[in-house]
């Protein structure tokens, strides 16, 4: 699949109208320049060879350098790296621990006034832009309530309150259609499990209906929720890239709208690359804890 | 006191549904050691009754009247705590799917084990000791305590459901069609099981089934109830030699015997189909997997004569779909002739083959997905016609004769799937596999999926049919009753082999194969002669 | 005929009041939504100030919702935004179902394809659509179908794999093993038996990308890579709005109310279709 993206990213940046190394070299560039990037791109050859050679620089972490930033792009995402892998943890944590347990409930009590109001819940947050939800919240928490700073971000080296405190309104914001995504999925999984022989086969058990739910329904719809786990790892990069512009943190996000402003080509392809890498491994890895959730599974 | 003593039972359906009451003042007993059948169609409310005794109803069933008491005590006073410990403690319950009927991810020995785990203060060795001592009383090795549902048979799985219902002993065990989804052998043993477990332990039993061959093999009384009522309770005997009611007998009548009925035989009849040396090989690749191949048929030869009805009998997985499959080209032959009146099919391209198709047709066993619900019957019908270049309206005027063919009201054409019942969709199916006057009908057990009523009458159609348009038929079915009525040949089938092959009565009579001696000997009620008038 | 979903009545009527804005947006008490004066920058919603028309002419004018900080009327720009918010959102609808149906009939039918189609399919799929958004917006400079391209694109995979797995299940149900039986040509049975069993489920993947797509085209404005900053759309008007938010947070709430009630129109519309059309999915009404 990383190949496929990685040919994916290639087209997309020789598809492009005009000349690449002209584009590249930004609008100010001189006649010299242009050829100097055009022939360190290698494009005056075969396609197939530029491919060759862009992918083996790719493949040696060798990304180019950021016109913009004057630095290597390995180097660059490397120095942003902390915040947003920072952000994205908190983030994931806590929307699993707040929707699987509300949708499973939900799924238990169907039509009850839990699952209307999460079933609205989530309706809503997937439809409010996670911009307006962020001006939102800086306008309770930290203009009227002033409990909690604008924006900024505070390095975990910089003492954990601190650290916290500047990442619990943009964790908030970016977990809340998170939330809304797995809330749903873990509603529906469980209702379906809800709906199995086995579960009137554990009612007349008579077990205690906690453990009808969570050892027999849950256990179940283990499966679909780490699958949309998995697949919310895209909806969370693109609420990162909106949320640190909002939040002012220095990460990879605001790294990759600053690039795509100032026209950086390299730092807008090494940031892509990194991002689908690290998309693809988490899936990776959670197809493979499948053979954990569910033994019907092998690999 | 009896174990179970159920009293003016009634519980209400929601608005909307065919009646307004799934059960309407049912009463009935079950005393200690006894084992009470409680036989009805799909719908008459048998599996609702089983529900209510166990606090199971579905939330948008209420039950409104009546009183059920187990060992004295009244179930419809007690609150939501105490019925579940009576729950698998006092009364325990086994279920219709094995292939269900268990969590997944669960290994079987601790499914068993939450058993004692919730009801009891046993110790873990104990309980495990206890666990083990089950899973022997069910004749399973107990090492199958580690294994998870999957990897068991549909029959060792029962025989966990089993485990877990017997795990303390209850007072009484309901029963809903636990042999319903197993191969007839497998059902014998389940059978077996059940009654021996019974004597041994003396529990009451309540067993819901539609099968009047089960109630024969199984009962001590039955208890016969229709669209929700209760029409005639008797001992087992009396119920089955000398019915009362007029729906029992009714019942008792559409039971197929397992006597061959003798029909005369044309040896010289022209042969229409005939396969020879036919093969299918599934072969299964998998990403870090070895190869591996399933010989889903092999070496498979028979003919149908013009006129007569050959049956393919066989258990799941035996091959006789996959045959079917081939003989009408849906999947492509691995091997083999396929001859259809002197030309072979098997290696045909699909052009060739296309003017050739109406010449085979067939009927599927599952009536509610064999018909596309966004077409109108008619539409469904003149569909084949059309292919084959009948103008419209000429499609339409043999449309209407098939309806009235197949005993349905030309009038309906215009309707939707969904406006019928699965009996009258399997006329349907019947009337659009006719509409290209195919040579060779071939039926995937065209009537497993309906109930012992409509079966009868589907049957007949069958029967008539091929009687008066001379076709050739190709029977597929599980069912040896079934297949004693309507074939003159039978093929029987295990492991995509044909074990057996001859006139039906002969292969009833004297069965030469070991397989086919099981077979017939796990037929249910085969000792017992039904009521007959 | 009413549809009796709750769900479908209050998402199809807001969507109806909003599609009714777009089109009457020019009788309704608005200004040509470029227009500016900059003696009547930053005023408070509800504020009386002046806008300068194209001929140099003063005119006094009432700012329902404020003006932002080059003196343009919010309440115009919303409601020309709302235009570009549909547009954007029923053609993107549009392309990736049309694109998504024919490659995923292409898969799910023709054997020899489905593994090319599918891993490239996988492989766009494993890019976040919006980082090909902004890929794509980047390199070709922004314009309406650039966007529309950009937002459409990553949406496609979606659409294939739900066709193809529609077009996979469909083709072993018995009524389509009949029709091959009863000879009915490979086409006929595409277009007669499969095809017309795949429409609910697509009407309501489309709603879904309708909403998310005028969900991203707000955010790629709102970034400021999206459409030129003097088009008036929802997420332009609140990039520009951003600066003063702490002293003027209406530049920022008009026109995020605007989208926010637009994307829950359209995904309640599509909820209430799919727990009508799938009765599998839908809310038990007994329980």
């Amino acid at each position: 699949m990383l190949a496929v993206v990685a040919v994916l990213v290639f087209a997309l940046l020789r598809l492009a109208p005009g000349d690449p190394a002209a584009i590249m070299a930004g609008d100010a560039a001189t006649a010299e320049q242009i050829a100097q990037i055009r022939a360190g791109l290698g494009l005056d050859r075969p396609l197939v060879v530029q491919f060759g050679i862009w992918l083996g620089k790719v493949l040696s972490g060798e990304l180019g350098e950021s016109f913009y930033f004057r630095i290597k792009v390995a180097t660059l995402i490397g120095q942003r790296l902390e915040p947003t892998f920072a952000l994205a943890t908190l983030t994931i944590l806590l929307a699993v621990l707040v929707s699987v347990p509300l949708g499973a409930l939900a799924a238990w009590r169907q039509g009850g006034w839990l699952d209307r109001a999460l079933m609205g819940f989530s309706v809503l947050g997937f439809s409010v832009p996670v911009f307006v939800l962020a001006y939102l919240l800086i306008w309770l928490f930290s203009l009227e309530l002033g409990w909690l700073p604008v924006q900024g971000y505070a390095r975990i080296a910089d003492g954990l309150g601190a650290f916290l405190r500047h990442l619990i309104l943009p964790a908030s914001t970016l977990s809340v259609i998170y939330i809304a995504l797995i809330a749903r999925v873990t509603r529906a999984a469980v209702l379906e499990a809800l709906g199995e022989d086995y579960i009137r086969t554990a009612r007349a058990k008579g077990l205690p209906e906690l453990r009808v739910l969570v050892r027999h329904a849950l256990a179940n719809a283990a499966v679909p929720i780490a699958t949309v786990i998995g697949i919310g790892i895209a909806i969370l990069i693109g609420g990162v890239v909106v949320t640190e512009s909002v939040y002012a943190i220095p990460g990879l996000g605001r790294l990759t709208v600053d690039a795509v402003l100032a026209r950086d080509f390299p730092t807008i392809q090494g940031v892509i690359l990194f991002f689908s890498l690290v998309y693809v491994l988490v899936n990776l890895l959670i197809d493979l804890s499948y053979v954990f959730l569910d033994p019907r599974i092998r690999y | 006191m009896s174990t179970l003593e159920v009293s003016g039972l009634t519980v209400r359906l929601p608005p909307g549904a065919d009646r307004a009451e799934a059960v309407s003042g049912v009463s009935f007993g079950v005393e200690r050691g006894e084992l009470l059948c409680l036989v009805g169609e799909s719908g008459s409310g048998k599996t609702v009754i089983a529900h209510a005794v166990m606090g199971l109803l579905p939330k948008a069933l209420a039950l409104t009247a009546g009183s059920m008491r187990l060992e004295g005590e009244e179930l419809t006073q007690i609150g939501a705590a105490r019925r579940r410990r009576l729950r698998g403690s006092r009364m325990a319950m086994i279920f219709q799917e094995p292939m269900t009927a268990l969590n997944p991810v669960m290994t079987c020995g601790a499914q068993i084990d939450e058993v004692l785990r919730y009801h009891t203060r046993m110790a873990q060795g104990e309980r495990r000791a206890r666990v083990g001592a089950l899973l022997g009383e069910v004749a399973l090795a107990t090492e199958l305590a580690e294994a998870y549902p999957h990897q068991l048979s549909g029959g060792q799985r029962q025989r966990v459901g089993i485990a877990i219902a017997l795990a303390l002993e209850p007072a009484l065990l309901i029963a809903d069609e636990p042999t319903t989804a197993l191969d007839a052998t497998t059902q014998a043993q389940i059978l077996r099981l059940i009654v021996e477990l019974q004597r041994r332990h003396g529990m009451a039993v309540l067993f819901v089934t539609h099968d009047f061959g089960v109630v024969a093999e199984i009962a001590h009384r039955i208890a016969v109830l229709r669209e929700g009522r209760l029409v005639e309770v008797g001992a087992k005997h009396e119920v089955l030699t000398r019915p009362q009611h007029e729906y029992t007998r009714m019942l008792i009548r559409s039971v197929p015997t397992l006597v061959p009925r003798a029909r005369p035989v044309d040896a010289r009849a022209p042969v229409v189909l005939a396969t020879r040396g036919l093969s299918k090989t599934y072969v299964e690749r998998g990403w870090l997997r070895v190869r591996r191949e399933v010989q889903a048929a092999s070496d498979v030869t028979l003919e149908v004569r013009k006129g007569q009805t050959l049956g393919i009998v066989g258990e799941s997985g035996s091959g006789k779909t996959t045959l079917a499959r081939c003989i009408a080209r849906l999947i492509e032959p691995t091997g083999g002739e396929v001859r259809l009146g002197g030309v072979d099919l098997a290696r045909m391209k699909r052009r060739e083959l296309r003017s050739l198709r109406r010449r085979v047709q067939v009927v599927f066993q599952d009536p509610y997905r064999s018909l596309n619900p966004r077409r109108s019957v008619g539409q469904a019908i003149i569909e084949g016609p059309l292919n084959y270049g009948v103008p419209r309206t000429e499609a339409l005027k043999r449309a209407r004769r098939l309806m009235e063919l197949v005993g349905l009201d030309p009038a309906a054409l215009g309707r939707y799937p969904h406006q019928f019942s699965g009996g009258q969709r399997q006329r349907i199916c019947i009337a659009r596999a006719l509409a290209l006057e195919p040579e060779l009908l071939v039926a995937d057990e065209p009537v497993s999926a309906l109930d012992v009523s409509v079966q009868a009458q589907v049957l007949a159609l069958l029967e008539d049919i091929r009687t008066r348009l001379e076709l050739a038929m190709l029977f597929i079915t599980h069912d040896l009753r079934v297949a004693a009525q309507i074939c003159d040949q039978i093929a029987v089938m295990q492991n995509g082999r044909v074990v057996e092959h001859g006139p039906t009565a002969q292969v009833f009579a004297q069965p030469r194969h070991p397989y086919t001696q099981a077979l017939l000997a796990a037929a249910p009620g085969r000792n017992y002669a039904f009521a007959t008038a | 005929m009413l549809p009796r979903n709750w769900s479908v009545r209050i998402g199809g009527a807001a969507l109806l009041a909003l599609i009714l804005v777009a089109i009457a947006a020019p009788w309704l008490g608005t200004v040509d939504p470029t227009l500016f004066d900059a003696a009547s920058r930053d005023l408070r919603p509800g504020e009386v100030g002046s806008i300068t028309t194209l001929e140099g002419e003063t005119l006094p004018h009432r700012f329902l919702m404020g003006s932002d900080s080059y003196g343009r009327d919010i309440y115009s720009r919303v409601l020309y935004g709302t235009r570009v918010s549909l547009i954007v959102g029923l053609a993107c609808a549009v392309v990736a179902l049309f694109c998504g149906v024919l490659l995923g009939l292409i898969a799910g039918y023709v054997r020899a394809a489905d593994g090319l189609v599918m891993r490239v399919m996988d492989g766009v799929m494993a890019i976040p659509a919006i980082l090909i958004a902004i890929a794509v917006v980047a390199l070709w400079r922004a314009s309406l179908a650039t966007v529309i391209m950009a937002i459409a694109i990553p949406e496609i995979p979606r659409v294939t794999r739900l066709v193809r797995s529609l077009v996979l299940t469909i083709r072993e149900e018995p009524y389509v093993e009949a029709a091959v039986a009863l000879g009915t040509s490979a086409p006929n049975i595409m277009f007669g038996h499969i095809l017309p069993n795949t429409i609910a489920p697509l009407l309501v993947q489309g709603t879904y990308i309708c909403a998310f797509a005028i969900l991203l085209e707000a955010i790629l404005s709102f970034l400021g890579v999206g459409l030129p900053p003097d088009i008036p759309t929802w997420g332009n008007i609140m990039a520009e709005g951003r600066v003063q938010f702490v002293a003027y947070p209406h530049n920022v709430f008009f026109p995020g109310v605007f989208l926010a009630v637009t994307v829950l129109a359209v995904n309640m519309l599509g909820d209430g279709l799919r727990d009508t059309l799938d009765p599998k999915l839908a809310v038990d009404e007994h329980a």
